[in-house]
């Protein structure tokens, strides 16, 4: 799993939540099978599943969308522990809660088995826009030079005694806000220079050939290929 | 080897430089100077003197003005702009500014591959470059988590990869500790390459540089052996070039 070519990951993944987006919702059983399918990925990739629950967390605020559905929706409604709930709204909720949590967890599991950078040579094999893949690279290699700069701005200012307690000192945070614009854009034209004085010529050039051999494509798509027969299976029943 | 005047053997020829930015600053009023293969010279000057305006000359990134930069016989223009480039190693001042790849490995490889080298050859080139400025286990180490001192030797090897025939340093020890500097120099020291390296470090162009020229107000103003230039104060003042305190280069001896 971590030493499959990143682009058949990426390819997987997207596979598998269009397959599971497209599964009809009433197939309740579909959606167990997918998630043993995921768990059964887990375990051969050796992820453990408390980490992977963790992450799972990010879902939350989803979680809380689905769970006021079943109040809001209209329509036909039914009785639950002296709750007056909507049927609509339960399968609504139902559906946002299995088809999310199979797509965040996916997603984790390929997160957990990919580097970043991977995952960036794979959307570059993938021929996602070069300029996005290049963005998403710089975003890489100076999100912690930009942090420290904004932290040594942070200090300059604490150090002249200045602390943010309310509205009143915003101004004074757009204006650091302003300036950490400024510096990052005049970083940018002198790591352009530098990439310019390098031979760059509006295209990055290809360091590392990722390339996957026609065993590790099918071992990737046994994922996706094994939930569309679910799939096929949730409809035509 | 001090005054070298225009010879076929010229890494670097630079004849009757002049340039204005866009806003009407005119920066170099006619800079003539050459640097003959294997030499090491300093250019010395003031803040404002027109230092970076030469450097971003010699690679063809300004463009424009009067004169011209001849590169091992290669003028500079739109024409020979990949294999300029190719020749003049430029290494910035910031090494964050240089280093822009995710890891040193991928930086170093940057300008080969973007010359078209591929493969196992672009892997030894990489191995070599790194290799030379001793960082060779640091390969596959994000630049952002090397000490300042490491990111300014990958940022040389990542220019070195490109087997330039000039190397052109702006301001190499600076930000550097003591042990790192002396590093830096024996590195620059062991290469077989011609140095151009813009500094306000005195003795640091007296430790690494026979020859030095002295920039000021866009004109070249001196141009001779370091340890005489440094020597000659009544030339360092009109300068605005000062030695560090407690510093006189004349109890210098030089090691081997």
């Amino acid at each position: 799993m971590h030493g499959l070519p990143p682009h058949t990951k990426l390819a997987a993944v997207f596979a598998f939540v269009v397959v599971v987006v497209s599964t009809p919702r009433e197939a309740m059983w579909a959606f167990g099978l997918y998630a043993v399918l995921l768990a059964s990925v887990a375990r051969h990739a050796r992820v453990p599943a408390r980490f992977l629950l963790k992450r799972l967390l990010i879902e939350v605020p989803f979680v809380a969308f689905a769970v006021l559905m079943p109040f809001v929706a209209e329509g036909e409604r039914v009785d639950v522990l002296g709750l007056s709930l909507s049927v609509n709204g339960l399968w609504g909720a139902w559906n946002v809660l299995a088809k999310g949590t199979l797509g965040v967890a996916a997603s984790v599991l390929l997160a957990a088995t990919t580097e970043l950078r991977e995952l960036l040579l794979g959307l570059q094999r993938l021929k996602l826009p070069p300029l996005l893949v290049q963005i998403a690279s710089f975003m890489i290699r100076y999100g912690d030079v930009i942090t420290d700069e904004m932290r040594r701005m942070r200090i300059a200012r604490e150090s002249r005694g200045f602390e943010a307690k309310g509205v009143r000192h915003w101004g004074v945070l757009a204006k650091s806000a302003g300036a950490l614009f400024i510096r990052s854009y005049e970083r940018g034209e002198r790591v352009h220079l530098a990439m310019v004085s390098r031979g760059y010529a509006g295209s990055m050039p290809v360091i590392d050939e990722v390339t996957a051999s026609r065993a590790q494509w099918s071992y990737a798509l046994a994922l996706p290929v094994a939930a569309l027969v679910v799939c096929v299976v949730g409809w035509t029943l | 080897m001090d005054t070298v005047t225009a010879s076929p053997t010229a890494s670097l020829e630079v004849s009757g430089l002049a340039f204005a930015y866009p806003d009407g600053h005119q920066a170099l009023f006619g800079v003539d100077f050459s640097v003959a293969r294997g030499e090491r010279v300093a250019l010395l000057g003031p803040n404002g003197a027109g230092k970076t305006t030469l450097v971003l000359h010699l690679n063809g990134i300004l463009t424009g003005g009067a004169g011209t930069v001849t590169v091992a016989g290669l003028p500079v223009g739109k024409r020979h702009m990949a294999e300029i480039r190719r020749k003049v190693g430029l290494v910035f001042q910031d090494p964050d500014d240089q280093l822009f790849m995710p890891t040193v490995r991928e930086d170093v490889a940057f300008g080969p591959a973007a010359a078209g080298l591929k493969g196992a050859e672009l892997e030894e080139r990489v191995d070599r470059a790194l290799a030379q400025v001793g960082m060779a286990e640091f390969k596959d180490r994000p630049p952002h988590h090397l000490s300042f001192g490491q990111r300014r030797r990958v940022a040389v090897a990542t220019v070195l990869a490109m087997e330039p025939e000039i190397l052109v340093l702006d301001e190499p020890s600076s930000n550097l500790d003591p042990a790192s500097r002396r590093e830096l120099a024996d590195i620059l020291r062991s290469l077989d390459v011609t140095v151009l390296m813009v500094t306000h470090d005195l003795p640091y162009a007296l430790e690494l540089c026979p020859r030095s020229l002295i920039l000021s107000e866009g004109v070249i103003a001196a141009d001779g052996r370091t340890g005489e230039l440094l020597a000659d104060e009544a030339l360092m003042n009109a300068h605005r070039l000062e030695l560090p305190f407690g510093f006189d280069p004349r109890s210098v001896t030089m090691g081997a």
